[in-house]
């Protein structure tokens, strides 16, 4: 019985959510795989513990008390009597809380200062997370990269520590960038800058949303912070500072796509498309989703998105660009060849 | 009948005005629940394509505002208007037709908003109710995001019923400083009365920021104003601090008058005094003080210093202090009583099991690190669900069930009673229990919809199929009350062998309340009258 539901829990994860690799599905802030996120699941677990006592506490006060004094048929019909009050129990139950809150307000006040006020390592690699309607643009300022809507960071080990050091700005209205598993949310607002830091110990794509109501499609703005080994990453990085690919062989193509309205809003490096409105499409085939984690990266998935993103991903700030089969045929061409 | 009609219309009666503010809540109620239910069919299965994001966007802002200020503000001041003359031993509230003005606007107010369905214009045209949130952060709200009059509608029906419930608190400040009987002290003032009052001296401190907020925000939008327009210079997170120094009180504004029956209604059915009366006042102020100074932890993780979140974290969770002398005096009340469980007395034992689990979920959401998990995911959701649902409506329907009789003359049927009972607290719990996992495993609120595989399918199906147990509770309700309006049991003066002065005139009371003023001698009268032997006023 318990292996087979641990089967069927596992072809849920594999069948239903398999784009990209060894993704961890489900986001239990309570399987916390780095830093910020240990330091909550600390204060949390002794949170938890404080809190069940006075559960079971007062809660089997309050049923003894039902149970013990409700008026069966036997009492004599005099009025119980009449107690008005009682200073010693009334001083015990307001100093027992008091002393609770300061256990906790303490233990809070230390994991605040673990999160909060951790002074970045001077290798820490820097990312700028900007938040957008609906989507997320991630920008690393030391090696000129700009990718779209999947974060990635190495693994950070006991030998090699790697932080993450993420600065937090919006395009247009609030977001909160959460990635449970990692690090609680913290709020990208236009006009502030914010910080959080993260070192994940797993490997693997990590999942989160963003987790401020921010317009039509909030739902769909998913996260992804894809983890991988030190050498991954450098991989990882050197295909991502190169210019989007000129291959000959797509010559054709690359004309149609720069000859459209495409270039007005997206980017593709070492061309003449500069848009910054949408996703930086220089090596969009090095993503595992679309629409901002919506659907996985695939042929047709793609020329469904370009014939009509409002049919996948409603109110998106995506217009349909009302090709025709050729100009479309052309673009998804182009767009595939940029790996 | 329309004589009968013109009546209610232009009536100052305060036990009128308060049955009609009751009534409402009880319509605008049934509207926000089916709003919820259309939500949580929507979100029953992943991917559903039941609802489109925009409607979808709509429900949640209408339902939140619609159960905050068309539900909750009403219940305050439906209660307070009705009760308080009758247990101070007054005939009126002082100011009468201010009284109907504050229910008139609020009631033009709450069908402002509902217009919008017809009217509002948004981004998807004509017919679009507001859909920023029942909180509305800046810069969404800004012409730039929120095109059209949809947000206006919003700005324009909370600054109307704010106008009523400022009236409506004053009304109470001034009925109860001036027109308490004979004999009737502060200090033997009913529990629902005090916290009364504490509620409605809230009310004018909390509301004038949200007031200033909206107008602010008017400004925005058609004058060229910058305070929230981030494009401009102006500051999202001013609106966020602007919204919860009204909306962090209003949480206990709404709260307070559920404390304020459970007061009432867990001695009359324990058979005992309240425990710890003078520590129970002194608690509500207590509570009354802290909660202006808490706003921020709402906002922990817009980036505020660790000591600003620490000092938010540790003064959020000494709100639990006061609140949990409450659930200990309510306890020390029944303890050594005599219980009767009729249905008031259930829906408030309900209430404290209820609220003990809310209460420390709220402690749990003061420890600003977890509150960064969990802050604006369903886990939230079921937080305050469990405090307004789980707690106040608990307590409202026990209300309504303890005083429908003197209300009405009627008694409501106990058999049906205890089906609206027990029918809400199944779905209640299928519904509230489950979210709070969803949350604990990633899944935001205010998300139409979720792809399968993060381990939120089964807890969501759950948490629909309870929607079906919470309306066909409501149905009970809806179904006692009318039928209890035609044939029920009739109710006599004192149904309950109560001990406050509502209950020594007739039920309903008459235009004046009292033939005759009466002379009070100690908290409870009714005990003294009862109990020439052992009188109150002996130990007082």
């Amino acid at each position: 019985m318990n292996s087979s539901l641990r089967i069927a829990g596992a072809l849920f994860a594999t069948v239903e959510f398999s784009f990209g690799q060894n993704v961890h599905s489900v986001a239990n802030m309570f399987r916390p795989q780095a830093t910020p996120a240990d330091s909550v699941y600390n204060v949390s677990m002794l949170m938890l513990a404080i809190c069940a006592a006075i559960f079971v506490v007062v809660g089997g006060l309050l049923t003894f008390t039902i149970v013990r004094f409700r008026r069966r048929k036997a009492d004599d019909p005099r009025e119980p009597a009449q107690v008005y009050g009682s200073n010693r129990i009334e001083i015990a139950w307001t100093v027992i809380p008091v002393l609770i809150v300061l256990v906790l307000g303490m233990a809070t006040a230390r994991a605040v200062v673990e999160v909060q006020d951790k002074r970045m390592p001077a290798d820490a690699l820097k990312v700028t997370v900007i938040g957008h309607q609906w989507w997320w643009e991630f920008r690393y300022p030391d090696l000129g990269i700009v990718t779209a809507n999947e974060l990635h960071v190495p693994l950070s080990t006991a030998a090699k520590p790697a932080v993450a050091a993420l600065r937090l700005e919006s395009a247009d209205v609030a977001h909160s960038f959460w990635v449970p598993q990692l690090a609680g949310k913290t709020d990208v607002i236009p006009g502030i800058t914010n910080t959080m830091w993260i070192d994940p110990r797993q490997q693997g794509t990590f999942l989160g949303n963003c987790a401020e109501y921010c317009g039509m499609q909030h739902a769909n703005m998913l996260i992804r912070v894809i983890v991988e080994s030190p050498a991954e990453f450098e991989r990882w990085v050197a295909e991502q500072k190169l210019d989007a690919t000129a291959d000959p062989r797509v010559a054709a193509a690359r004309a149609t796509f720069l000859s459209l309205n495409c270039i007005n809003c997206h980017t593709v490096s070492g061309t003449e498309a500069k848009g910054t409105f949408g996703p930086d499409l220089s090596h969009l085939m090095s993503r595992t989703t679309l629409g901002s984690g919506m659907i996985p990266n695939t042929q047709e998935n793609l020329r469904a998105w370009i014939k009509d993103p409002q049919a996948i991903k409603r109110g998106n700030l995506m217009p349909n660009l009302q090709l025709n089969s050729r100009e479309l045929d052309e673009v998804v061409k182009y767009l595939s060849s940029l790996k | 009948m329309p004589s009968r009609l013109h009546e209610w219309v232009v009536t100052v009666d305060h036990k009128r005005l308060g049955i009609l503010y009751i009534a409402t809540a009880l319509i605008f109620f049934a509207v926000a629940g089916v709003l919820a239910a259309l939500m949580r069919l929507q979100l029953a299965y992943p991917n559903a394509t039941f609802l489109p994001p925009d409607v979808f966007n709509r429900l949640f802002t209408m339902h939140g505002t619609t159960m905050v200020f068309l539900v909750g503000m009403p219940f305050f001041a439906g209660l307070a208007n009705y009760l308080t003359p009758l247990m101070i031993g007054a005939r009126d509230m002082a100011f009468p037709r201010l009284n109907a003005f504050g229910f008139w606007i609020f009631l033009f107010g709450g069908i402002l908003l509902y217009l919008s369905y017809v009217t509002g214009e948004g981004l998807a045209g004509h017919g679009t109710a507001p859909d920023v949130g029942w909180f509305a952060y800046a810069p969404l709200t800004e012409r730039a995001f929120s095109r059209g009059t949809s947000t206006d509608y919003w700005i324009l029906s909370i600054i109307l019923t704010g106008i009523g419930t400022t009236a409506s608190a004053i009304n109470v400040i001034a009925t109860i400083v001036s027109m308490r009987c004979k004999g009737m002290t502060l200090a033997r003032m009913p529990l629902f009365v005090w916290l009364m009052l504490v509620v409605s001296s809230m009310v004018l401190f909390a509301l004038p920021p949200l007031t200033a907020g909206q107008v602010m925000l008017l400004l925005d939008r058609y004058l060229g104003a910058h305070f929230f327009d981030t494009q401009a210079g102006g500051s999202a997170v001013l609106w966020q601090h602007f919204f919860w120094v009204f909306g962090h009180p209003e949480v206990y504004i709404l709260m307070l008058p559920g404390f304020a029956c459970a007061s009432e209604i867990i001695p009359v059915f324990s058979r005992k005094p309240m425990f710890g009366r003078p520590a129970m006042i002194g608690a509500t102020i207590g509570i009354g003080m802290l909660s202006s100074g808490v706003w921020a932890h709402h906002m922990f993780s817009v980036g505020m210093t660790a000591s600003s979140n620490i000092y938010f974290a540790v003064a959020s969770m000494a709100v639990g202090i006061p609140t949990g002398i409450k659930i200990f005096n309510w306890l020390g009340t029944m303890y050594g009583g005599k219980i009767r469980f009729d249905t008031p007395m259930l829906f408030c034992i309900g209430f404290l099991f209820q609220f003990l689990i809310a209460g420390l979920t709220g402690v749990m959401l003061a420890v600003a690190p977890f509150d960064w998990q969990v802050t604006d995911s369903y886990f939230v959701v079921a937080h305050f669900h469990y405090v307004l649902l789980g707690g106040l409506l608990f307590t409202l329907f026990g209300a309504l069930y303890y005083w429908f009789p003197k209300a009405t003359g009627k008694m409501l049927s106990e058999t049906l009673g205890k089906w609206h009972f027990w029918l809400l607290v199944i779905g209640f719990h299928l519904t509230f229990d489950t979210l709070h996992f969803a949350g604990i495993l990633g899944m935001p609120r205010r998300i139409y919809t979720y792809a399968p595989g993060r381990g939120w399918e089964t807890l969501n199906l759950i948490a629909s199929i309870g929607v079906i147990f919470q309306a066909a509770g409501v149905a009970c309700l809806v179904w006692n009350i009318i039928r209890s309006l035609r044939k029920g049991k009739p109710a006599g003066n004192d149904p309950w062998d109560a001990w406050t002065l509502e209950w020594a005139t007739s039920s309903p009371p008459s235009d004046y309340n009292f033939a005759v003023l009466p002379e009070v001698r100690s908290s409870r009268p009714l005990w003294d009258l009862k109990h020439p032997e052992d009188p109150d006023w002996r130990y007082e």
